[in-house]
């Protein structure tokens, strides 16, 4: 008994130092510079930088632009997850396959490809003028991150929607057909309740990248739309000031802590 | 985007180390006669070059690149031994030498810069490296206004045109703090340099204004967009005038009336460089007349090396005025260190211009 635990805890010590060196430590360092200043005292001065306009503004975009994206997402993710979990096996595997198939490709070259089809004199343009239709000007707008956001986490999505319907049993839901339910009272009742805790991971794995991406807002929307991840990537690169884009990030974190929260506790809920 | 394919190969390079340590340690492949470790700017050098130094000397070389002065900075302030030999601007070697980042160059080992380098461009360099001691010049230029004559009917000579509303969604404006500043300070007739702060909240305002006019910030992008017709003014160093030209002959390189910032990007060695003698070498290189004129035919950023100037055989690029302008003709003004409550002050307004709708 003894052996076996030493032997577990030997096996997990490559995880153990996994997570120190690069989960422990960077967060450590995180909250140092962020609550320190230049001489090393303690200052809470780049948490409340937040409250200036230009930086506040940018954390309240990113979350309308978060938002927006998780809703777009959950809203083409769910009724996938429920034709997929319909269909008879085999097939729903292979349009399952199709969507994470563009997963394999580098995440910056998918939306390198958006770039050149949003792109003033872009594909989409072409195809419109085509047609003789009035060109569209998406890029380099918040809505052009959107488009990018909802294209790249999409997946992120519909896999825990689909999981999560698929585990329901057939029978559950006959039994509410047995005692008189109807489709819509069926769905409503026994169906999305069920499915609950894939909506929450989904929910999770989409809004934690759509906040914090600072690649998709710089690459379509022209560094014209500043979102917190790119304040962040600035503080550290371009002004070179540690301790305010640590201060910066210690305020995303909270945000991704609510977030966890939430659905940690709505992930207990289910449970009892 | 060379930032974030950057970030991408940094995490590549980092499991590749760590992967490496599981075999064999002694792998890493250092030329007969040791390794240098070169940071430069983007695409700023003919690769030949590197190839035919190393095999020339028998050093090998391990060339990284950077896309922006302050990236350059952040990584060197975090280690400077991680380079021998970096390729900074004017504004920046200021305050490397500042910071005490970089050492004083042994010039007996530089005969070719000191052969070489015209006389005037030692002397600009004396604004950010007093006594010429750090740096020795690799490229200089202007900065100025890329325009499509094809669709820009007004006539283009002064950074105005910028914000004329004609050009809604047509124009393309430098992501960087100092060079978007600099059009606008410029443009209202005030120095590049200053920390006035009516001056620098009336740039700001300009600036927030332009903001509806303009397609995009973009850095390397402007060159490819211009190229390609994307946009019709863009805001581009003068180095590229001549590439994009060459590529697309409608586009037309301005140099505003209001005056324009000129700068230099120098070589200088990391204080602790573990190879400094490779370094010296390195720049000496850099510095013969063959190798500057094969890099300037290369990249197309003007040389301040006079005896390769004078070897170009091109008369229309020998005599070009926007490679090589008359610098008494012109309005010019380097940039100077802002220091670092001047630093803080530029990036708090151009996270307001940035944020501003």
């Amino acid at each position: 008994m003894l052996k076996s635990a030493k032997t577990s805890r030997l096996l997990a010590s490559p995880y153990l130092a996994w997570a120190f060196i690069f989960i422990l430590v960077p967060l450590g360092m995180i909250l140092y510079y962020g609550l320190t200043d230049d001489a090393g005292a303690f200052t809470l001065q780049n948490i409340t930088y937040i409250a200036k306009p230009a930086y506040f503004k940018s954390l309240l975009l990113a979350l309308e632009l978060g938002v927006i994206s998780t809703v777009i997402c959950f809203l083409l993710a769910y009724p996938l997850g429920m034709i997929l979990a319909g269909m008879k096996l085999g097939r729903h595997e292979f349009i399952l396959t199709l969507f994470i198939l563009p997963m394999w490709m580098n995440f910056l070259l998918r939306t390198l490809t958006w770039m050149t089809l949003l792109e003033r004199k872009g594909v989409l343009n072409d195809i419109l003028g085509l047609l003789h239709l009035p060109p569209v000007y998406i890029i380099n707008t918040p809505a052009a991150i959107v488009i990018g956001m909802v294209y790249n986490f999409l997946p992120f999505m519909i896999l825990p929607i689909y999981n999560s319907l698929s585990k329901i049993d057939d029978n559950v839901i006959n039994a509410a057909r047995d005692l008189g339910a109807d489709p819509l009272q069926t769905f409503l009742r026994v169906t999305l309740p069920l499915s609950v805790p894939g909506i929450i991971s989904g929910i999770t794995m989409v809004f934690i990248p759509a906040l914090t991406t600072f690649a998709i807002s710089a690459m379509l929307g022209g560094s014209k739309v500043l979102l917190i991840g790119n304040v962040i990537e600035q503080e550290f690169t371009v002004a070179y000031d540690w301790h305010l884009g640590s201060g910066m990030s210690i305020i995303l974190m909270l945000f991704i802590l609510i977030n966890m929260v939430i659905s940690s506790v709505s992930d207990r809920k289910e449970a009892g | 985007m060379k930032r974030l394919l950057s970030v991408f190969l940094i995490t590549l390079g980092c499991t590749a180390i760590i992967l490496s340590g599981c075999g064999s340690s002694s792998g890493s492949a250092a030329g007969k006669n040791g390794k240098l470790y070169v940071y430069n700017w983007g695409e700023y050098i003919d690769p030949d070059v590197i190839t035919s130094f190393e095999k020339e000397t028998g050093i090998k070389v391990i060339y990284d690149m950077f896309e922006s002065n302050e990236i350059m900075y952040a990584k060197i302030a975090q280690d400077d031994s991680a380079y021998d030999v970096i390729c900074p601007s004017d504004y920046m070697i200021q305050k490397l030498i500042e910071s005490g980042l970089v050492q004083k160059l042994d010039y007996s080992k530089l005969p070719n810069a000191t052969a070489n380098i015209g006389k005037d461009y030692w002397t600009k360099s004396q604004q950010f490296d007093a006594g010429n001691l750090y740096s020795v010049p690799y490229c200089w230029g202007t900065v100025g206004i890329l325009y499509n004559k094809t669709m820009v009917s007004d006539p283009v000579d002064s950074w105005n045109i910028l914000w004329n509303s004609k050009y809604k969604g047509e124009i393309l404006m430098q992501d960087s703090v100092r060079d978007a500043y600099m059009v606008a300070l410029k443009k209202d007739g005030y120095s590049c340099n200053t920390t006035d702060k009516a001056q620098l909240e009336q740039a700001t305002q300009d600036l927030i204004a332009q903001k509806p006019l303009v397609q995009a910030y973009v850095i390397d992008q402007v060159r490819d967009k211009m190229i390609g017709g994307e946009a019709a003014l863009g805001v581009i160093y003068s180095g590229e005038a001549i590439y994009t030209k060459r590529e697309n002959p409608d586009l037309e390189y301005v140099i505003p009336k209001e005056g324009t910032n000129i700068w230099i990007d120098s070589w200088v060695i990391t204080k602790d460089s573990k190879n400094k003698e490779n370094a010296l070498k390195w720049i000496n290189y850099m510095c013969r007349d063959d190798i500057a004129l094969k890099n300037f035919d290369y990249i197309t950023y003007s040389t301040p090396n006079v005896k390769a100037q004078a070897e170009i055989t091109d008369d229309d690029i020998r005599n070009s005025k926007v490679a090589f302008p008359d610098l008494n003709s012109i309005k010019t003004e380097a940039y100077s260190n802002l220091g670092e409550a001047g630093d803080r002050m530029y990036n708090d307004y151009w996270m307001q211009v940035k944020s501003a709708d």
